[in-house]
């Protein structure tokens, strides 16, 4: 069988003349930690976009669990943070407990409490990330790193099969995104959710993948788990005014 | 006071509308489209001008060209993607410029009370039609509540929780628009964006999760509209400014309230 849960042949995109993926193939497979990483505007996020179906592509196919993605509706199989989360007013009214919720049963009305058996989700959910204490705290609150892990617990309320995330470590402080990553470990691991994530900063996630997806001028290079890096590529990606820095604590 | 029919017919209006226009601003301002509101309603007064001259009944005129308007702001969002406010201010000029050639070509007399709003001008079918929008605008929010809250804090996430974003985005966009034509009957055309918004600043304050947010919009509606109303009875002013000051007051007293309270538990 298959394996991979997300794929994608020969895929084009443009935003109107600007053509700003072509021709991308790649696969992510099941149990997989997958970095994107690119320079700013090298389409990451347009290519996370492209994989959930919130945008469709020119040409070529995505497949989502081997389903093209026009026919995909196992909506809670997917969980997916995106980078709007964190523009959010820090005024909005909302409860950690409604923003976890949101996830579940969203055809609730007004009137209808949430039942005990919810709020146990709710709360297992928020667990997982350490943030069970924080139920009915406003949202806006928290701190950035907590926020994050408040929007993870949304994302894996429904256990999905597979966890997509947009520059989740962008306004997180470094002790933080230490937790961050073990927590992704442990959702990789223990829980077996493929995760794929973009970021910007190559240092850490680059240790921390297993896979990492380079963006450079609509192109999509893979570089399996056994290979390092090739600093080629980077200058490629970020331009050849980058130095490279290796550090070996 | 009570004793005056038309009084009657208008608190039973103000109270609809006291209830109707903080409820669908809220879901405006906390997806950053308060502005939508004051377009809407520059559209209405075009549509006030082209019911006034063609003999149709106004607040028909207005609620179609403010669906037309909103309808076109939907599509126009598309377009201008990273530039959302520009399709607003291509509507809101496109109605004001029209209001004002229409204004000027004919029979327009009354257009003054649909600007700051009559109490006189209330009527019986005015009052039918505000009670329906009530019932419908009450039903969307309670039936489709979670949904609402999910697009509103974070639509993307809520379209791949497979909530039908678009359709609902649309109809959400006609009760604005509905909300606004038959507003202005009462606050005027100028100062409904007013009674959409000062309500939920004020609640924006105080409120701790959603629901709690909602609740405090309706009640701080409730009482402007009431208080509001009063004042502008026995003083003989245009309702719409009342209302929309005694808002404006209530959100003052929260700012206020909040400073000394903060002053007296954060020790200097």
């Amino acid at each position: 069988m298959d394996k991979a849960i997300v794929k994608l042949e020969n895929v084009s995109f443009s935003y109107g003349k600007n053509k700003v993926l072509e021709d991308v193939n790649f696969s992510i497979e099941e149990g997989d930690f997958v970095g994107i990483i690119g320079a700013n505007g090298s389409a990451k996020t347009t290519l996370l976009k492209l994989m959930v179906g919130l945008l469709e592509p020119d040409k070529g196919a995505v497949y989502l669990m081997g389903k093209a993605i026009k026919d995909f509706k196992d909506y809670k199989s997917i969980g997916y943070i995106s980078q709007n989360v964190r523009h959010f007013n820090p005024m909005f009214p909302a409860t950690v407990k409604e923003v976890v919720g949101a996830n579940l049963n969203t055809s609730r009305n007004f009137f209808e409490r949430s039942r005990k058996k919810e709020e146990e989700k709710i709360y297992k959910a928020l667990e997982i990330v350490e943030m069970g204490q924080f139920m009915d705290k406003k949202i806006g609150k928290l701190s950035g790193g907590q926020k994050q892990r408040v929007f993870i617990a949304r994302a894996l309320i429904n256990k999905p099969k597979i966890l997509f995330m947009d520059e989740p470590l962008v306004g997180v402080d470094l002790n933080s995104q230490d937790k961050f990553y073990s927590l992704m470990e442990k959702l990789n691991k223990e829980y077996n959710i493929t995760l794929v994530m973009v970021s910007h900063d190559i240092g850490v996630i680059t240790e921390k993948v297993n896979r990492i997806l380079c963006l450079s001028r609509g192109r999509v290079y893979d570089h399996k788990p056994d290979q390092t890096i090739c600093f080629d590529m980077l200058k490629e990606v970020f331009g050849n005014k980058m130095n490279i820095l290796i550090h070996r604590h | 006071m009570f004793s005056y029919e038309f009084m009657q017919k208008s608190f039973i209006m103000g109270i609809m509308i006291a209830l109707i226009a903080p409820t669908t601003g809220y879901f405006l301002v906390l997806r950053r489209q308060s502005i939508v509101g004051d377009t809407l309603s520059h559209v209405a007064l075009s549509g006030v001008a082209f019911g006034m001259i063609t003999n149709f009944y106004p607040v028909y005129t207005a609620m179609v060209f403010s669906i037309i308007a909103a309808l076109g702001i939907e599509g126009l969002r598309k377009k201008f993607e990273n530039y959302a406010e520009l399709s607003l201010a291509i509507i809101l000029s496109a109605g004001i410029g029209l209001a004002s050639v229409l204004i000027s070509l004919g029979n327009t007399q009354g257009i003054l009370s649909y600007l700051f709003g009559s109490l006189a001008l209330v009527t019986d079918q005015d009052i039918l039609l505000v009670i329906m929008l009530g019932i419908i605008i009450f039903l969307t929010v309670i039936l489709f509540y979670k949904s609402l809250f999910y697009m509103t804090f974070d639509e993307e996430s809520a379209t791949l929780a497979g909530i039908p974003t678009r359709p609902i985005n649309l109809f959400f966009s006609i009760l604005v628009a509905l909300t606004i034509a038959i507003s202005m009957r009462i606050v005027g055309i100028l100062l409904v964006s007013s009674l959409m918004i000062l309500p939920v600043a004020a609640s924006l304050l105080i409120a701790n999760s959603f629901k709690a947010g909602i609740i405090y919009s309706n009640i701080f509606g409730l009482i402007s509209v009431i208080v509001g109303l009063t004042i502008s009875f026995y003083l003989d002013l245009a309702p719409g400014g009342t209302i929309v000051l005694s808002a404006l007051i209530i959100l003052v007293i929260i700012i206020l309230l909040q400073y000394f309270r903060s002053k007296i538990t954060k020790p200097a």
